[in-house]
């Protein structure tokens, strides 16, 4: 398809206009990048059958990795990657599955 | 503000970023146009480039990503074995790049990189296209380095098939491996460290058991290896005897496993100065490896093998505002894998958003799991959390490690399970 320069330009300011956002909205904070890596096994639109954590609830999710890591609950892979991960990167990822949809 | 209540703004006010811009007739083509948050241009859409175009979109949606892939059915290497043990179709492994397209607004080229200008910051592409890139993403893959062993050419993988990379190699396979009589060697040569998939071999191994034990039984595997140990190697040799006796036998380095020429009329691999010959009827010769050969013409290898990056952000240390991930990348201690490639690509995602945006990198942190058949219902697996350590991807100390040596057959069983939830979340989460 062809797309003038002209055009294109123009959309981009006026997008520029209507969207502002200051800088610091573009960064990809701790606990996205963390979280997200869970997804590779954890899909975030529910296909496999690992548990789908998307809008897990926070405190839940805090305690079942804690569990995990400290051998209370027994999985096959997670007691394994949940020794992986500090208290507060826990608590990152918690707040983050919680927030998304 | 985060980025999860940005895109509800945008939403809110009814701007899609790429999507309003195709709103008005125009594909996002960074060729023409280079929005307010750049044009990243990803080369190869396998598991680490393709994951690295949708997670740029999601965490950045209005900024402009080009997938450059030259096929447009895709076969993951994961699952292969699977189809060489006969229990998974090809159609199993296939995946495609409708969702990145028209889920995600990623926008996807059909043509093959064939030169890189990283001062100019252009990319051309055998169709004829120059395409320029505010930062590029390389996840390329492999190449075999055929000049190792003498007696074989890259001509004979049709005859001799690697089945490394999947897709017509793996049906090439597949059909020798059917055609074998009954009582007929299966010999293959696994190169020694670092390769694409350190399990590969051994689950391959099994999987041609499994079908052997049915199909022909009498027939024997022997694996030809070019090192001493290997990934998981006491479960799969528990499993390996549990499960087909004595079918296979592994050959280390040292006791004639390192091959030093191959007879690719005769199907013979030979060791130890000719003192060892393996004659096979069915060859399967593993080259050892190389980073992609478009990244190692870029210079992006340097003088070795494999692409140096620092490992915080997946940036060539060789080309700025290149970043090198995949198999393609050195990338500490996490292995060459599907799933590595996955992680490592978001981590680079990230990197390039910020770094567009004038932030630092945040601490990158990824995982890797490998899981491997030894029956359709026996499943190992290994895993690993690692994070950024005195300049590399280190393993986070007291995590990780292997299934249970003692795990009764129902953890093997459920880790089967798993096995196949795996391939469908990582696809999912790299082509869905
Ligand atoms: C038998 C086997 C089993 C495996 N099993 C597993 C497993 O169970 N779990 C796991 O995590 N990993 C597994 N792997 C490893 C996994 O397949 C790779 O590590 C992973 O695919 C690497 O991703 P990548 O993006 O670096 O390369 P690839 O996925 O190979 O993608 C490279 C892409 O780049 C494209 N490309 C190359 N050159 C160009 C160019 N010049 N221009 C444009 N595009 C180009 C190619 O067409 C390709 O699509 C297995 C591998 C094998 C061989």
């Amino acid at each position: 398809m062809k797309c003038s320069r002209t055009l294109a330009a123009g959309i981009a300011v006026s997008m520029m206009a209507l969207t502002y956002v200051p800088q610091a909205a573009a960064d990809t904070t701790r606990g996205e990048l963390l979280t997200s890596s869970c997804f590779a096994c954890h899909s975030i639109d529910g296909t496999g059958n690992m548990p789908n954590l998307v809008g897990y609830p926070r405190d839940l999710l805090i305690s079942q990795m804690k569990a995990f890591k400290d051998g209370s609950r027994v999985g096959t892979i997670m007691n394994r990657l949940a020794r992986g991960y500090t208290e507060e990167e826990i608590v990152l990822m918690g707040d983050y599955f919680a927030k998304i949809q | 503000m985060t980025n999860f209540s940005r895109r509800n703004f945008l939403k809110a006010v009814g701007i899609g970023g790429a999507a309003t811009v195709a709103g008005f007739g125009c594909a996002p083509n960074g060729r023409a146009t280079a929005s307010r948050n750049g044009h990243v241009v990803v080369v190869g859409g396998g598991s680490g480039g393709a994951t690295a175009a949708k997670y740029l979109k999601r965490f950045s949606p209005d900024m402009d990503v080009t997938l450059i892939e030259p096929t447009a059915t895709y076969h993951t290497c994961y699952g292969s074995n699977w189809v060489l043990g006969g229990h998974a179709q090809m159609d199993d492994i296939a995946q495609t790049y409708d969702a990145l397209q028209s889920r995600h607004g990623v926008k996807v080229v059909q043509d093959s990189v064939t030169a890189i200008d990283p001062a100019r910051r252009t990319v051309r592409t055998a169709g004829g296209e120059t395409i320029s890139y505010d930062r590029l993403v390389m996840s390329p893959g492999i190449d075999f380095r055929y000049d190792a062993v003498p007696g074989i050419t890259e001509a004979d993988s049709g005859r001799i098939p690697h089945a490394w990379k999947a897709g017509e190699q793996t049906v090439i396979l597949r059909r020798q491996l059917e055609a074998m009589p009954d009582g007929g060697v299966f010999v293959m040569v696994a190169p020694g460290n670092p390769f694409r998939c350190p399990p590969g071999p051994y689950e391959r191994a099994s999987m041609v058991a499994h079908y052997f034990k049915q199909a022909k039984p009498r027939s024997k595997i022997i694996i030809l290896d070019n090192k001493e140990n290997f990934s998981k190697q006491g479960l799969f040799m528990a499993g390996w005897e549990q499960h087909y006796g004595d079918m296979i036998e592994w050959v280390p380095s040292s006791r004639g496993g390192q091959v030093e020429e191959i007879d690719a009329a005769n199907l013979t691999a030979i060791s130890d100065g000719g003192f060892n010959e393996f004659k096979a009827d069915v060859l399967n010769y593993v080259p050892p490896q190389t980073a992609g050969k478009i990244a190692m013409d870029t210079g992006l290898a340097g003088d070795g093998f494999w692409c140096p990056v620092n490992q915080m952000t997946f940036e060539s240390t060789i080309h700025p505002g290149i970043y090198v991930i995949g198999d393609s990348s050195v990338a500490g201690a996490m292995p060459k894998s599907g799933h590595s490639a996955n992680n490592q690509a978001k981590v680079a995602a990230a990197a390039i958003i910020r770094e567009l945006a004038g932030l630092d990198p945040v601490e990158p942190s990824t995982a890797n799991t490998c899981y491997s058949l030894i029956t359709p219902d026996h499943a190992i697996s290994v895993a690993a959390v690692y994070a950024y350590k005195d300049g590399t991807m280190a393993g986070v100390e007291g995590a990780g490690g292997v299934s249970p040596a003692d795990a009764p057959a129902s953890v093997r069983q459920m880790e089967a399970v798993y096995t196949k939830g795996w391939y469908d979340g990582i696809t999912a989460d790299i082509w869905g």
